[in-house]
């Protein structure tokens, strides 16, 4: 295997809203470069997890590396990479944008250019990418190629002219993508001669070869054999091995620059690997770290318990192997007087946090209950101390706290004009203060810094909605800023619910707690009894809102021959209320715990 | 009534209609040509032979004919079926036998041949005392056929019962109220009252879906029910099942053996049984569609497609949905017997503390009036 010269090198991402097709087309480029026999062709190859393809979202990052021969006939190294596709996952998105040149934007020739799209294209266009336009599905009645070039040109910026016009569903244009990619998209630079410098791009766990690397060479060569040291995590490991995906994982001799591989070696846990992270020889280090690195800080906390408390070792077994492959994700053991054993959990944001619970459930088929996430707090005392808070039923005693600050961040959103109005009333309404407004063509592209409390819940979700899919988000952290807050809590049938207790901004107490009662009052199914639901603060109560008794439940028929109909429905009345925790006699869904915070105004 | 033996039961399922009524998810089928009913009537007597076989030995203490509509079945048919009954188990002079029948004009005329065969029990499908709403719910007779059969029906059977339908669209508490008192007027010492309930896959399921029916909300279903019970209750017929309302030992014997969780055998197309076989207590169900019914019958000599053993916590759970119906409740000795389990103490302390189920002397448990309201939250507490 002789070594490649970075000219015939192409780094490459594909950047596209959700059903755009990016897979389907993934999936043609690597049937066309011989990837993988007809046989081996499983649709969609690049999501594994079960939950990346019902949601369409990839979670880790992949790659494909494609031997392609192209019209001047000479012979392309094509290294596809596949990347996260949500906000909580931007800066995993970013680094993955980092470990290449170009993009392929591929935009439904329909639907034309949405929101997702734009985070991620603007990501691109921050890492100095060449961007090739490619409009998919023109095979289908609705496709409008040329208002959708328009429409690129207008939104996002860019040259749409030369925009690549395929079907990645029947394979027309697919050829053309290739030929693109060879000619319009820049090759990688870099020196094979200089000290080892490689990006860390992501990391996973593997049952067989332990924790595999995903690394972008910059300069030098990786070997196996060689012992690398991590700049940022300031530990060294021996390689073990290296390889490539293609997509099937294959050892190669070694990595030169611009290339994108995999190593193993002796790492133990992914948590020892962190995205973004400069990963360079041990005995010939390079100067300096790559520009960008940051490492993982879970933002959102939440308790996690199980619904049987006979399920908690379950919980904890499933916990650890979760955290194997997901650094981002952090936990340690709680207690709570309703809930009983479980742990506190921190993630990158909501979706983050939902998909662990998804998959704990799912993967390990468990029950669990999830408390209301909570951001994390800084609190002075009265003496003096300073303590963090990441639970709000940990909150000490009022005549206790000096002050409590909470986190900020700034936010940038860009939006179709016509959503402005809604949008600066959203960021008002989450106690944002305006930055910045300015206009790109006929977007709007608005700063705000906003408390992440206010965001961390709903906040996207809102965005969404009140601007129809087309506003983009992104944000960073800034700093802690002193605020008026207060701990709520939530009392059903007259006894406090722990795991619903929220710390919120006095001007926001009101507002929040009508919600609250009014999101349980849809969620707790009526009981034989009057339900009332409260939100108090400090022994005040704020809101109330009274769930009505059942008045008539009961099937009109019932003989000889409906009884087997009515067991059963009775059994999926009993494992339904399995899934229900009481409080005060009253059983609450498990899906109330989070919903109960979502906002619908 | 008292909570003695719940006895054994025989149901025989007629499973053809001359129509499909639009709410009906009973396993009833119409047919072009009529069936051959004496092919029929043999198959009925080949699977109670084949039942008896099993269960050897048993006294019956009511026999019902439900249907789809079995006052389409000649006497003849009737009687053969009966007099299997009688050849295969132990049939005393006074057993219960009631058979469904449709008011209509056609019917009632064969009501003298049913009382010959040996029915002497009927229970008319009434239904509604009003011709819109009659034709509303898909029936085949009028008010004024409703009326006469009910009349030759008394003077042709010891007992009778009919049935009403209430919930229906736009039904006011006043106009069921009204309504329901004419039919005291009409009745003997037992009535049927249903709320109108919306089955899946029904053309009533399909319009509701659709937006083109409405049924009254849960408030207008609960003041619907109380004036069912009141007015009931006030002439003399009180509520001793959920839907069903007697004069004192007027009962249907028959379905006090559902709900006492006694001994059933189910004989025909569908129909389900509860045999207590020396491992326990199974559960039975034939095939529904009549034809491929008769086949099995006639080559394996029943048309069983589901005999399964139940499990002591199923048991249980079925002794208490259907006791639990009944104004007298159940019997917690036999309750524990049945399930190996006991009542949870905390829960039944909870449900009597709110009102919903009461603890009687004799050491039994029953829902009260506020709880045969909301009676399916009540079992799945109890149960859980």
């Amino acid at each position: 295997m002789t070594t490649v010269s970075l000219d015939n090198i192409r780094n490459f991402a594909i950047i596209a809203h959700i059903d755009h097709g990016k897979s389907t087309l993934a999936d043609r480029l690597i049937q066309l470069c011989g990837g993988l026999s007809e046989r081996e062709m499983k649709a969609q190859v690049l999501d594994s997890m079960d939950i990346e393809r019902e949601r369409g979202i990839t979670i880790k990052a992949q790659t494909v590396r494609l031997t392609y021969r192209a019209r001047d006939g000479q012979d392309y190294v094509l290294n596809l990479i596949d990347t996260p596709g949500h906000v909580d996952f931007a800066y995993e998105v970013s680094r993955s944008l980092a470990a290449c040149e170009g993009s392929l934007l591929v935009v439904d020739a329909s639907q034309g250019v949405e929101a997702q799209t734009l985070a991620n294209v603007y990501q691109a266009i921050d890492n100095d990418h060449e961007i090739v336009p490619v409009l998919n599905k023109v095979d289908l009645p609705a496709a409008e190629p040329e208002r959708i070039k328009q429409q690129i040109e207008d939104v996002i910026g860019i040259d749409a002219s030369n925009a690549i016009e395929i079907s990645a569903k029947t394979g027309i244009g697919v050829p053309e993508v290739l030929e693109a990619i060879v000619t319009r998209l820049p090759p990688p630079r870099g020196d094979r001669n200089a000290p080892l410098k490689a990006l860390l791009v992501d990391s996973w766990y593997d049952a067989y070869l332990g924790v595999v690397v995903l690394v972008r060479i910059v300069d030098g060569v990786l070997k196996k054999g060689m012992r690398i040291r991590m700049l940022g995590a300031e530990a060294t490991h021996d390689v073990e091995s290296v390889g490539v995906f293609t997509p099937k994982l294959v050892g190669w001799p070694e990595l030169g620059p611009g290339e994108l591989g995999f190593f193993t070696g002796s790492i133990k846990e992914v948590a020892d690997t962190a995205v973004g992270d400069t990963i360079t020889e041990e005995r010939r280090r390079a100067d300096a770290p790559l520009p960008g690195f940051r490492p993982a800080q879970p933002v959102v906390f939440c308790g996690i318990f199980p619904v049987d408390a006979g399920d908690f070792e379950d919980l904890r077994t499933a916990i650890g192997k979760l955290r194997l492959n997901d650094a981002a994700f952090t936990f340690e053991m709680e207690t709570s007087a309703a809930l009983g054993f479980g742990f506190r959990c921190g993630f990158l944001g909501l979706l983050h946090l939902e998909i662990i619970q998804e998959r704990l459930s799912r993967e390990f088929d468990l029950d669990l209950i999830a408390t209301a996430p909570s951001v994390v707090y800084r609190i002075t005392l009265t003496n003096g101390d300073e303590i963090e808070l990441h639970n709000p039923a940990d909150m000490p005693d009022p005549v206790k706290i000096r002050e409590i600050s909470e986190p900020w961040l700034r936010a940038t959103i860009m939006t179709p004009d016509d959503y402005l109005g809604a949008i600066l009333k959203l960021c008002q309404e989450r106690r944002g203060i305006q930055v910045d407004l300015s206009y790109v063509g006929s977007r709007a592209v608005v700063q705000y810094d906003l408390p992440l409390n206010e965001v961390v819940f709903d906040f996207y979700d809102r965005l969404k909605s009140v601007s129809k899919g087309y506003a983009s988000f992104d944000y960073q952290l800034t700093d802690y800023r002193v605020g008026d807050l207060v701990k709520m809590q939530i009392l059903v049938n007259a006894e406090p619910v722990d795991a619903l207790s929220i710390l919120v901004h006095r001007s926001q107490a009101d507002r929040r707690g009508r919600a609250m009662c009014e999101k349980l009052k849809e969620l707790i199914p009526p009981h034989m009894f009057q339900i009332p639901i409260q939100a108090a603060i400090g022994g005040k109560v704020i809101a109330r809102e009274t769930i009505r008794a059942l008045r008539k439940d009961v099937l009109a028929k019932c003989y000889g021959g409906d009884v087997t109909r009515k067991r059963k429905l009775l059994d999926k009345q009993k494992a339904g209320k399995k899934k229900m925790r009481q409080f005060g006699k009253v059983d609450i869904p498990q899906e109330a715990f989070i919903a109960a915070l979502k906002m619908d105004d | 009534m008292s909570g003695g033996d719940p006895g054994f039961g025989v149901y025989i399922h007629w499973p053809f209609c001359a129509a499909k009524c639009p709410y009906c998810d009973f396993n009833s089928h119409v047919r072009h040509d009529p069936p051959d009913q004496a092919r029929f009537a043999r198959a009925f007597a080949r699977e109670i032979a084949a039942t008896a076989d099993r269960m050897p030995g048993r006294t019956v203490s009511s026999i019902f004919l439900g249907g789809g509509t079995p006052s389409l079945m000649e006497p003849a048919t009737v009687g053969a079926i009966l007099d299997a009954v009688a050849l295969n188990w132990t049939v005393a002079a006074k057993t219960e036998v009631t058979l469904e029948a449709n008011p209509s004009s056609v019917e009632a005329e064969r009501f003298k041949g049913y009382r010959l065969a040996g029915v002497n029990r009927v229970s008319l499908g009434v239904q509604a005392l009003n011709d819109a709403d009659l034709r509303f719910l898909g029936r085949l007779h009028d008010v004024a056929e409703a009326r006469a059969a009910i009349e030759i029906a008394r003077k042709t059977f010891p007992r009778i019962s009919f049935d009403l339908i209430y919930a229906r669209p736009g039904q006011t508490p006043a106009a069921w109220s009204r309504e329901l008192g004419e039919a005291l007027k009409l009745a003997a010492d037992h009535l049927s009252l249903y709320q109108l309930t919306i089955e899946d896959d029904t053309p009533f399921a399909r319009l509701h879906q659709a937006g083109k029916l409405q049924v009254p909300d849960e408030d207008t279903a609960a003041d619907l029910y109380t004036v069912t019970r009141d007015v009931a209750a006030a002439d003399g017929l009180p509520a001793y099942e959920i839907s069903n309302h007697a004069r004192p030992g007027a009962e249907c014997r028959h379905n006090l053996v559902y709900w006492r969780y006694g001994e059933y055998a189910g004989i025909g197309p569908g129909a389900h049984g509860r045999l207590r076989l020396p491992d326990g207590r199974h559960a039975t169900e034939a095939e529904r569609n009549p034809e491929a019914w008769l086949g099995r019958v006639e080559r394996y000599g029943d048309g069983l497609i589901v005999d399964e053993l139940l499990t002591r916590e199923e048991e249980g759970d079925e002794m208490l949905l259907m006791g639990l119906r009944l104004a007298e409740g159940i019997d917690i000795g036999r309750y524990q017997r049945i399930s190996g389990r006991e009542l949870d103490p905390e829960q039944l302390a909870d449900l009597v503390a709110h009102g919903m189920v009461e603890r009687t002397v004799d050491g039994r448990v029953r829902a009260t009036r506020a709880g045969s309201f909301v009676l399916d939250a009540v079992v799945a507490d109890l149960a859980a």
